[in-house]
């Protein structure tokens, strides 16, 4: 079956009096139907860069330089800004914010922003749009009864729940969850990570759960990309990437996060940091920080292989 | 022969808000740290963790109970004697981005305590300690370093800075508040493998107050839950993690993400969030979400009590 969603080659440079800086850099992959697929990196790699050019969001200054995203068959960068707007943001693509604080507006009621984008865009009566938005807040453990209250009155963990409503509003096919729970409490990020999990299967919906926690990409997606400065470093089945880690990256990068499972092993670390993305390191960009790196990898850039059955990586050191 | 260190106090902390309503954020809190130990206070936000570190260091004055440090009581002492203790006792805090003064160089930050305690004021002496305080945090060459700016630094670097201005006076006791959780987790790793040298090296004990459980467990010798402004559980770090005794230890465990995809996971997550520490529940404050609360529960408040061998758990029905 047709991917949902289909990322090919999809380059965005910001623009600065400095110069370019390439923040999503040749980054292909696909959504199947149903699945969770994770995006995960650290502050910096391109992730949150990727998400805002799919939703056609990006700042003045953002770029597309090459690359098509294709949403059920239509290459989503062709559209016109006003068709896009009409067909597509929030109706068939949403977006579940990070800071849920940050992305209500706090002098209007939840009730109003929920049915605020039911009634742009599928006009229907007010009383219509809230019966449905209160039907939502009931789905995402909110309640109905909470349809006319303020931002402020609600914690942040319904707050986050809120946002979910919001993003379920116009029964899209995907959400784009951008650190959905990283402003939460453990308890809070695992019931707000339960509920959308359990909508998800009961709407089919399809979802790209952006975060730098590997942990909770490990809890909840099917798949994953490890990004790392612009590019993706890893791609694949979650087992498989978890279980049998190819990039000398992912490997760092996954046993650099604590486990309460298990005997307690030394945490890795990476020395250095991320390049500079206005001036990215010619050939392989993690060789700076790579123990392994060769001549190869200071000249000649890696390309995205499939090493495994489901599972593709971008290092010399694998499969050529 | 055994000498305890001797931070030992039982708050009993009002923040008033005008008159009546009290906030009780830290409700009766009594731990020692021993001599060299690194001790972690772990809980959700607004469970008290912070406002008790600051209490330690008379950052915030406790409204009840006694400080006691090295023998000595110093919950009451003048700011002017305090100041002789505030050369042994340091602080590191979570923001690097807060914590450093924008318009103060590296040298003039670290430099500061050098001043401030009247150590010397010899400029020799005083550039030599603050280069030794950089090497030891992997700021090599010091001098690059010494006349930046925090804005010229990376987020890892400036805590790199907080953490060698909280060791160049060589205290004897430090409060890490959340000092990596702001950091990348590649980052994150080796701030937290310089920091834990240091610990070893200049034998200083350390109380770690983080949200972050999977992270004290690398990091402690010893972990006390907080609750609701009391600690709940307190135990050998690997005790508490492999035999949880109190419901909250437990449930806080199970929503811990691992970065582990095929790990089976228990599926219990509790209901609810913390409630507000103004309209404090009855009996034990974790009853209304609790899985096995009874009656007694409701009733009547439970006192720390011994489990096992330094381990000691507030609850009716221990799960051990």
């Amino acid at each position: 079956m047709e991917p949902l969603l289909k990322v090919e080659d999809l380059k965005m440079y910001y623009e600065t009096l400095r110069g370019f800086v390439k923040a999503v850099d040749d980054v292909s992959f696909e959504v199947r139907r149903g699945e969770t697929l994770g995006l995960a990196g650290e502050s910096g790699c391109g992730k949150t860069s990727v998400a805002l050019t799919i939703l056609r969001l990006l700042p003045s200054n953002g770029r597309v330089l090459g690359g098509k995203v294709i949403f059920d068959g239509e290459n989503l960068l062709e559209m016109s800004d006003e068709e896009f707007r009409r067909k597509v943001r929030w109706k068939r693509i949403s977006v579940i914010f990070q800071g849920a604080m940050n992305a209500l507006l706090p002098v209007k009621r939840i009730g109003d922003q929920i049915a605020e984008p039911i009634i742009l865009h599928e006009r229907v009566s007010k009383e219509e749009a809230l019966e449905r938005a209160g039907k939502l807040l009931d789905l995402v453990g909110v309640g109905a009864e909470r349809l006319d209250r303020y931002p402020h009155e609600l914690s942040g963990g319904m707050k986050q729940r809120t946002m979910i409503a919001m993003a379920l509003a116009c029964n899209p096919d995907l959400i784009i969850a951008d650190e959905p729970t990283t402003a939460l409490d453990v308890i809070t990020q695992a019931q707000v990570l339960r509920a959308i999990d359990e909508l998800r299967h009961k709407l089919n919906l399809s979802m790209i759960l952006i975060s730098h926690d590997l942990a909770t990409i490990a809890d909840t997606c099917d798949r994953v990309a490890i990004m790392y400065a612009g590019k993706i470093v890893e791609y694949g089945d979650i087992v498989s990437v978890f279980k049998h880690t190819l990039h000398p990256y992912s490997q760092k990068l996954i046993a650099a996060f604590p486990s309460i499972l298990g005997e307690k092993r030394p945490l890795s670390t990476i020395h250095g940091f991320p390049p500079d993305l206005l001036n990215p390191p010619p050939g392989c960009r993690f060789h700076p920080r790579c123990p392994y790196a060769s001549e190869r990898c200071r000249r000649e850039e890696p390309k995205l292989v499939e090493a495994r059955k489901e599972h593709y990586v971008a290092c010399h050191l694998v499969g050529g | 022969m055994k000498k305890y260190f001797p931070v030992k106090l039982s708050l009993f902390e009002t923040l008033l808000m005008k008159k009546a309503p009290v906030v009780r954020a830290v409700d009766g809190v009594s731990f020692k740290i021993r001599e060299r130990e690194i001790f972690g206070l772990v809980g959700e936000s607004g469970c008290g963790k912070t406002t008790t570190g600051r209490c330690i260091l008379r950052l915030i004055e406790p409204t009840d109970g006694r400080i006691i440090f090295k023998g000595e009581d110093i919950t009451h002492l003048p700011m002017e004697e305090m100041k002789k203790y505030r050369r042994k006792m340091q602080i590191i805090f979570q923001d690097p981005y807060g914590s450093l003064n924008p318009r103060m160089s590296v040298y003039d930050i670290i430099a500061e305590p050098i001043h401030l305690q009247k150590i010397t004021d010899n400029p020799d002496e005083i550039i030599e300690m603050v280069r030794k305080a950089l090497e030891e945090m992997d700021m090599v060459p010091p001098d690059e370093f010494l006349y930046r700016f925090p804005h010229e630094l990376s987020g890892g670097q400036r805590q790199r800075v907080a953490i060698a201005r909280a060791f160049v006076l060589e205290p004897e006791f430090i409060v890490a508040d959340e000092p990596v959780s702001m950091l990348d987790a590649s980052i994150r790793s080796e701030v937290l493998n310089l920091m834990l040298r240091l610990i070893e090296k200049t034998g200083c004990a350390f109380l770690y107050i983080t949200h972050d459980i999977a992270l004290a467990r690398y990091v402690c010798d010893r972990i006390a839950v907080m609750y609701l402004g009391k600690i709940v559980e307190q135990a050998p770090a690997e005790d508490l993690i492999k035999n949880p005794a109190h419901p909250y230890t437990e449930a806080l465990l199970a929503a811990v993400p691992v970065p582990d995809p095929t790990a089976r996971r228990t599926e219990v997550v509790i209901k609810g969030e913390v409630p507000s520490p103004i309209n404090l529940p009855p009996g034990c404050r974790f009853h209304p979400r609790c899985p096995y609360a009874r009656d007694k529960c409701r009733r009547e408040e439970p006192k720390l009590v011994s489990v096992g061998p330094e381990h000691y758990v507030a609850c009716h029905y221990p799960l051990r």
